[in-house]
């Protein structure tokens, strides 16, 4: 069964979630905070941490920084109330697998955390959504053309980012099932794919999100990390 | 001049007159040529000096009117207009000069230049604390620093004039103290003049700062308190008014559900500011307002997700139109526990796609009388140069797919148009 371990300031949130999991899932423990997640992380090597996005401290941003030396297997889930694109895209290019919105069924979180204990991404429709928008701008504009990239100096990776830079067309159509609200296995049937087919794409998606220069992903990502230095 | 003549009340017009539009407003509110009125003052000025005496205290005393925006003011350190303004101001000083020695106020010719350059630069500066921007906070709290970022920032056009109004008092000052054979005994004035200021801002300067300090203070606090008020009254306003009513309702679960999800929407728009757009603003505004319409009146959520946006007009106002009659059968027939709306725009279409997980139907099967399904969606779609294609099986859900593709913009003059549809080129020649 998998392990998980619950992350989140409200203890009435905590009680809730851990109520809704039930048997289902293995909850070995929860942490209210940034030290106490850190610490639990590295106590408990739990397979998937539910993290919350916003705390004080630096939130689920700064527990996966910190995690990351000393619990590289652990996988994380962020859990949020908030769907600003900022908070969303900060924590997925921090390291989290995937990003759900509180009013999930539990069904469905069931679902999301077993994928994400599997290695694969869980996208809601929203997430789909931001990611669409961010890589949808560039490539339908060559005129408009790349922000400034500083050139010859990185020529050698500037190759791999201008793939990471743009979605496939499989991509885009499996992201814009999602964001319709089709699961991975309609999508699957939908496009004549195998499930696991989707999973890889997503995955793929998960992967650009995570390693792309966008001017937009960074953007979010540099905007967020002032708000959490000022707290 | 008959009284019947409607006359403009006597104010400045500084964006059209040469100098500080004293001469227009006059003109105006006489109604009269602006030149006679210039012409007046010069004549004025040179026989007996009143003129220029006039002038200054209109300029002093009648309120500033501006005509222009801001953007179109005349550019006073454009090429030309600095010039002008310093011309204009020599001018006024030299006749100010002349008239002094006209009455008989004559101290020394000594002291005509030192008098003319520190008038010159005193009118440069003034002007120029006139119009910066008002001190913040931060800046008086540390007002060294305020200054120092202020100079920085006046690098350009302004900062030179500063510069110029700085160096022309210092050296009126010199010739003045050279005149006079004092700048010998300057150097113990000098030496008396500092020790004297030192002392004194050994005295007050802590009272000064103090002083200054609390004005800012007094100013952020009064900031930080309208900020609150401003905050609590929203919270009173609705999140307190949905707790009332949930506490009311606590028996309709499905109504609690409704009502906490709607004050959700709410209280999202308002944290990440963006403000009650007026629905008719763009598509994206006009899918939320919608759909939290239908998640109102039939209580089951609705998640709208968008890529991209663009402005409203006629055909996207039926496309939301028909999106709505969508959003409204999939809440009201399906059953469904939530539904999606999904829209993405495009340079070439706007597409949105409703989505339940409901009952589904047979769309072969579907009553003619289902005037909703045929008229509000597909047929206003048509009507409009769009699509509407309708996915459903029974049991499998429903999915409605509204597509309308955009007419090709003036950027890409190339693109054949799509002769598909013939209400669509009709209607792309009305716009």
């Amino acid at each position: 069964m998998t392990r998980v371990l619950i992350v989140d300031d409200h203890a009435l949130f905590r009680a809730g979630v851990r109520a809704e999991l039930g048997r289902r899932v293995e909850v070995v423990g929860e942490a209210d905070g940034v030290e106490a997640a850190v610490a639990a992380i590295a106590e408990l090597a739990p397979d998937v941490v539910l993290l919350d996005v916003h705390m004080p401290g630096g939130g689920g941003v700064e527990v996966i920084r910190r995690s990351a030396g000393s619990a590289p297997g652990v996988r994380f889930l962020a859990l949020s109330v908030s769907d600003a694109p900022d908070d969303v895209i900060a924590v997925i290019r921090a390291g989290a697998r995937g990003y759900v919105t509180k009013t999930i069924s539990a069904d469905e979180l069931v679902e999301a955390i077993e994928r994400v204990a599997d290695g694969d991404a869980v996208f809601s429709p929203r997430l789909a959504g931001f990611v669409l928008d961010a890589f949808s701008r560039e490539p339908a504009r060559p005129a408009a053309a790349a922000p400034p990239r500083p050139a010859a100096a990185e020529a050698g990776a500037d190759d791999a980012s201008g793939d990471l830079d743009q979605l496939t067309a499989r991509e885009r159509e499996v992201l814009r099932h999602i964001a319709r609200g089709y699961l991975y296995k309609e999508v699957a049937l939908r496009l004549g794919i195998s499930t696991k087919t989707v999973e890889a794409h997503v995955s793929a998606v998960l992967r650009k999100l995570q390693l792309s220069n966008r001017h937009e992903l960074s953007r979010w990502a540099v905007e967020r990390r002032l708000l959490d230095d000022e707290g | 001049m008959t009284t019947a003549v409607h006359r403009p009340p006597l104010r400045r017009l500084p964006d059209e007159g040469s100098l500080a539009g004293v001469c227009v407003g006059l003109a105006r509110h006489l109604g009269v040529d602006v030149r006679y009125v210039q012409a007046g003052f010069v004549v004025l000025t040179v026989f007996g000096g009143i003129g220029f005496a006039v002038y200054a205290l209109a300029w002093a005393l009648l309120p500033a009117v501006h005509t222009k925006p801001p953007e179109q003011r005349r550019e006073w350190t454009a090429r030309g207009g600095f010039a002008r303004e310093l011309a204009g101001l020599a001018l006024l000083g030299a006749a100010g000069l002349l008239a002094l020695r006209q009455l008989g106020f004559w101290f020394d010719d000594t002291l005509l230049w030192p008098l003319a350059l520190a008038g010159a630069g005193a009118a440069l500066i003034w002007r120029q604390a006139e119009e910066a921007a008002a001190w913040t906070p931060a800046e008086l709290r540390h007002p060294l620093q305020g200054i120092r970022d202020r100079m920085r920032a006046e690098r350009g056009a302004d900062g030179r004039r500063t510069a110029l109004g700085v160096t022309l008092i210092g050296l009126s000052a010199l010739l003045l103290l050279r005149e006079t054979g004092a700048l010998r005994q300057v150097g113990n004035a000098l030496g008396g003049i500092v020790v004297l200021a030192f002392a004194v801002g050994l005295i007050f300067g802590p009272y000064l700062a103090r002083l200054a300090r609390s004005l800012a203070d007094e100013r952020a606090e009064r900031i930080r308190s309208q900020e609150r008020a401003e905050v609590a009254a929203h919270l009173h306003d609705s999140v307190l008014q949905t707790l009332a009513l949930i506490q009311k309702r606590s028996e309709d679960p499905r109504e609690v559900a409704s009502l906490a999800r709607r004050q959700e929407r709410e209280l999202r728009n308002w944290l990440q500011e963006r403000p009650a757009q007026p629905a008719g603003a763009s598509l994206a505004a006009a899918l939320e307002e919608v759909a939290g319409e239908v998640e109102q009146l039939h209580g089951v959520p609705i998640e709208v997700v968008t890529v991209g946006d663009r402005p409203l007009d006629e055909r996207l106002s039926a496309l939301v139109q028909a999106a709505r009659e969508a959003l409204h059968n999939a809440a009201k027939f399906a059953g469904s526990a939530k539904v999606d709306l999904y829209a993405e725009v495009t340079a070439a279409r706007v597409e949105v796609f409703v989505r339940d997980r409901g009952v589904g139907f047979d769309p072969a099967a579907m009553p003619a009388d289902r005037r909703g399904v045929r008229e509000s969606i597909v047929g206003r779609m048509e009507r409009h140069g769009g699509r509407a294609t309708i996915t459903a099986a029974p049991g499998a859900g429903t999915e409605v797919e509204l597509t309308m593709e955009l007419l090709p913009d003036r950027e890409f003059p190339d693109t054949p148009r799509n002769a598909g549809s013939p209400t669509w080129s009709s209607e792309g020649e009305a716009r």
